[in-house]
């Protein structure tokens, strides 16, 4: 009773003072979000003083969950939040997409795409990467540690604190609050907030490999743990601001110019680097082994690999400054590191492709392990390009144009996005105890239609990267530049058009997803055809007769 | 041998210890690379001119990051010839040593504004922002005219200042008492300015957004695009001598 | 440079280093690392590491 009456009390001092800041907001944002805040912590009062098992505290005997099955409920809500935020994330880019080619498109103030792109790029790696993140490392944690979740009241509180976490941004930004840092736009209430939830995540995931009952810890836990820790770091640093008023949500970051550049890259690049690929990598070395049902290739060439990609990754961030007023030794030392870094990047994706070794007749036959080893496929070719565009003379052409968005998307869509996918293939039926999916074909036309779109993306983005690079550059006989700016922008047109129908191919294959994971959900079958069988004639599978 | 590798036995079965060494490793590129930054002294040459922005500037720049201008507008310009013919002179470090947040962007789907300032008359921009279609066919860009119908609306100026010196930008104890004035005051024709022009050399006070009457976000925004790159005189002969001396171009 | 060394010299020792010894060192230390997990006589623990997760087969 104590305890109900504690958390209550905690919610209902958060809603208490939410009203309170709701009221005397300096800004009209601020008081929306309080407001948003304030409905959170009702609704988490309301849960804890409904759900408390009265009874059970009445009669002094407390009902405890069977302690002999894995605490799944966080990840089934969060295979749920995954797909729901990948569908809105993807939504986002393809409407940003169309309004860079039909600028008409843009409505102003809320819906303009300098408001709905950090919408975009938070929704699809804080929400949908978080949420897929969170998710499996809570499965793999437990699965590989033979324990159940430690603190599984935290655990709750990590998935529902981070749902509060995307809705602040989110609404944040089509509201006009942001920090103006790429990826980093939350205000400083919000960053907060997300200390708070990462630090309760840590313990979550700590706690549980404490409690294992396996000697050994397992590879994945390891990318996830520095995943963790290395965000916490990267979070907390980049986002040292002091806001204007505790009661406003406006402030302004501690560092300036310079200092805020490398910080902020630095930050930005290794949420690259430990959110989209240590996180990520983390779920290949336990998914991929388990839905090829062998295992990993080389254990130490993963223990190699970790060690390896954590120490350069976190040097390379200067890359994304070259030739800017960034010292030299700096950007020179980011490049060194960013190319160094291809081997262990490519130490990984071997690692992974070869785990199929022996049974890559697995690629023919299931579409999950297809999508798995397409991501792999783009992890590979993406981090090739991005040691390359980190090479000076490169960058020199490369940098501000469509290429790094192309270059990012390879990535994106195509290793985490197919990776993610593939892992929530392999979870839906195992979560909620489903035979199988409710159709592999769906998952076949989803593997198509995604391949098909990032290839539309990514080449129409190249093509437009170096065109921009080369009209921008271009001399004429006469010794001046050939063209203006606007005619690079004109020139852009037809590639801006493939790459939003690239990306509305692959929300069409989201779309399936949705429908397939829906239907494994809701228990049914889809009556389909196996997706590869030999013709079988039991009628001609005899020996001719002597007549 | 054997107790280096129960060593590292020890390391795979204890997860504090994984931690914080996993921690250890990513720490060293980051100190290596940003420490020296805050102490090296050639990090930013100090240049003259260089000054902090004025209140109407300052919250002219805090609506370019809430618009998010950054994402399709660099302040950044590479010391390459195409680039210097293009935009101007190169960027130098000093230039955005006030700037909380930098906005030097990373992506040019419009073209860098880092010496925008002065090269449009103020009308020019009015339009653009109205209907950027409408001066630049070619234009993807998105409308704002909302700005030019919307009061600029700053809370408490002086907080902001208060904020920004907290954070290393040099307001003095008169900039920020005067802060309210001075907002108001450097785009109204009919308003004192006072030593505004002393305590912000350069400063450009006048009407931005062709309607003397009503001080808007437009007056504002224009304001800061009309200061961008223009603080530093970089022909001066002695700017030229600091350029020469910076490291790292 | 704060630091009381001049900036050329710095740059010419760390050069040096970076020729020499130092260049051997780190070379030495990238051998024994990367060599580490492929020690003899951990195949088995690392081979049971990489099979622990297919004990659970009740995986649901």
């Amino acid at each position: 009773m104590v305890s109900v009456l504690a958390r209550a009390g905690v919610w209902l001092a958060v809603l208490f003072l939410a009203v309170m800041a709701s009221a005397l907001a300096v800004d009209q944002g601020f008081a929306i979000h309080m407001g948003i805040v304030a409905l959170a912590a009702i609704t988490a009062l309301w849960f804890t003083l409904r759900s408390a098992d009265y009874d059970g505290i009445a009669r002094g005997v407390l009902r405890f969950p069977d302690q002999g099955r894995y605490d799944d409920d966080p990840i089934r809500w969060g295979m749920i939040a995954t797909v729901f935020w990948g569908m809105a994330g993807f939504l986002a880019g393809v409407f940003i997409a169309a309004q860079l080619t039909w600028p008409w498109l843009n409505l102003e103030p809320y819906l303009n795409f300098g408001r709905v792109r950090p919408l975009h790029t938070s929704a699809v790696i804080f929400a949908f990467g978080g949420n897929a993140l969170i998710a499996t490392s809570f499965y793999v944690v437990q699965r590989t540690c033979r324990a159940r979740l430690a603190f599984p009241g935290l655990a709750r509180f990590v998935f529902w604190g981070y749902q509060v976490f995307i809705v602040l941004a989110a609404t944040g930004y089509l509201l006009g609050i942001s920090e103006g840092k790429e990826y980093a736009e939350p205000e400083w209430y919000v960053d907060w907030w997300l200390t708070i939830v990462w630090v309760a995540y840590l313990a979550v995931f700590v706690g549980t490999i404490v409690k294992r009952s396996e000697p050994h810890i397992y590879v994945a836990n390891w990318f996830y743990l520095a995943f963790i820790v290395t965000v916490a770091m990267l979070h907390i640093v980049n986002n040292l601001d002091l806001p204007v008023s505790l009661l406003g949500s406006k402030s302004y970051p501690l560092f300036a110019g310079v200092q805020g550049a490398l910080v902020q890259w630095w930050y930005g690049h290794n949420a690259v680097g430990f959110f989209l690929t240590a996180g990520f990598l983390a779920m290949m070395y336990y998914f991929v082994p388990k839905q090829a049902e062998r295992p990993v290739y080389s254990y130490r060439l993963s223990i190699i690999h970790f060690w390896s990609l954590i120490f350069l990754y976190i040097w390379a961030g200067p890359h994304h400054l070259h030739y800017t007023a960034l010292p030299d030794w700096a950007q020179t030392l980011g490049m060194v590191f960013s190319i160094m870094l291809w081997m262990p990047s490519w130490g990984g994706m071997i690692n992974g492709l070869m785990t199929l070794n022996g049974a890559w007749d697995k690629v023919r036959t299931d579409p999950i392990i297809r999508m798995m080893v397409m991501a792999l496929a783009f992890y590979g070719m993406s981090t090739f390009e991005g040691p390359m565009m980190s090479i000076k003379s490169v960058n020199s052409l490369s940098h501000y144009t469509d290429w790094t968005i192309g270059h990012v998307h390879s990535g994106a869509l195509g290793w985490n996005g197919m990776i993610t996918f593939g892992a929530i293939y392999y979870l839906v039926p195992r979560l909620w105890g489903r035979e199988r999916l409710y159709s592999l074909r769906m998952v076949n036309w989803h593997f198509w239609l995604a391949t098909l779109g990032i290839v539309f993306y990514a080449a129409s983005m190249w093509v437009a990267g170096i065109t921009q690079g080369l009209m921008w550059r271009e001399y004429g006989a006469d010794g001046y530049l050939v063209n203006t700016f606007a005619d690079s922008v004109a020139a852009l047109h037809p590639m801006y058009a493939l790459r939003a129908f690239g990306g509305t191919l692959y929300l069409a294959g989201a779309v399936i997803m949705t429908v397939n994971v829906w239907a494994t959900i809701l228990g049914k079958l889809r009556e389909e055809k196996p997706l590869r069988d030999a013709a079988y004639d039991a009628a001609a599978d005899r020996p001719i007769l002597p007549a | 041998m054997t107790t280096i590798v129960e060593r590292h036995k020890t390391l795979e079965k204890n997860v504090t210890l994984l931690g914080i060494c996993a921690l250890v490793v990513v720490a060293i590129g980051g100190i290596v690379e940003i420490a020296p930054l805050f102490w090296i002294d050639n990090t930013v040459e100090k240049v003259k001119g260089v000054r902090p922005y004025t209140p109407l500037e300052q919250a002219g720049r805090d609506i370019y990051v809430r618009e998010g201008c950054y994402v399709c507008h660099s302040q950044m310009i590479r010391p390459f010839r195409d680039e210097v013919e293009r935009y101007g002179h190169y960027s130098l470090a000093a230039e955005s040593m006030y700037d909380h947040p930098f906005q030097w962007g990373s992506k040019r789907t419009g073209p860098d504004l880092a010496r925008v300032g002065n090269k449009y008359s103020d009308s020019w921009h009015v339009q653009h922002l109205k209907n950027p279609q409408s001066v630049v066919p070619e234009s993807v860009m998105p409308k704002y005219g909302f700005l030019a119908e919307r009061d600029l609306q700053v809370a408490d100026p002086a907080a902001n200042l208060t904020a920004l010196r907290r954070v290393g930008v040099p307001y003095t104890d008169r900039d920020i008492t005067s802060a309210l004035a001075d907002l108001t005051a450097q785009a109204d024709p009919e308003a004192d300015p006072g030593d505004l022009a002393t305590r912000y050399p350069k400063a450009q006070i006048r009407d931005f957004d062709g309607d003397p009457k009503r001080l808007t976000e437009m007056d504002a925004l224009v304001a800061y695009l009309q200061v961008l790159g223009t603080m530093v005189d970089v022909n001066a002969a002695a700017a030229q001598e600091k350029l020469a001396k910076e490291k790292g171009r | 440079m704060t630091f009381s060394l001049s900036t050329h010299s710095t740059y010419d020792m760390l050069r040096h280093l970076a020729d020499s010894w130092g260049l051997l060192a780190m070379l030495v230390v990238f051998v024994v690392l990367v060599a580490w997990p492929f020690r003899p006589g951990h195949r088995a623990k690392n081979d049971a590491a990489a099979t622990m997760i297919f004990k659970d087969e009740n995986d649901g």
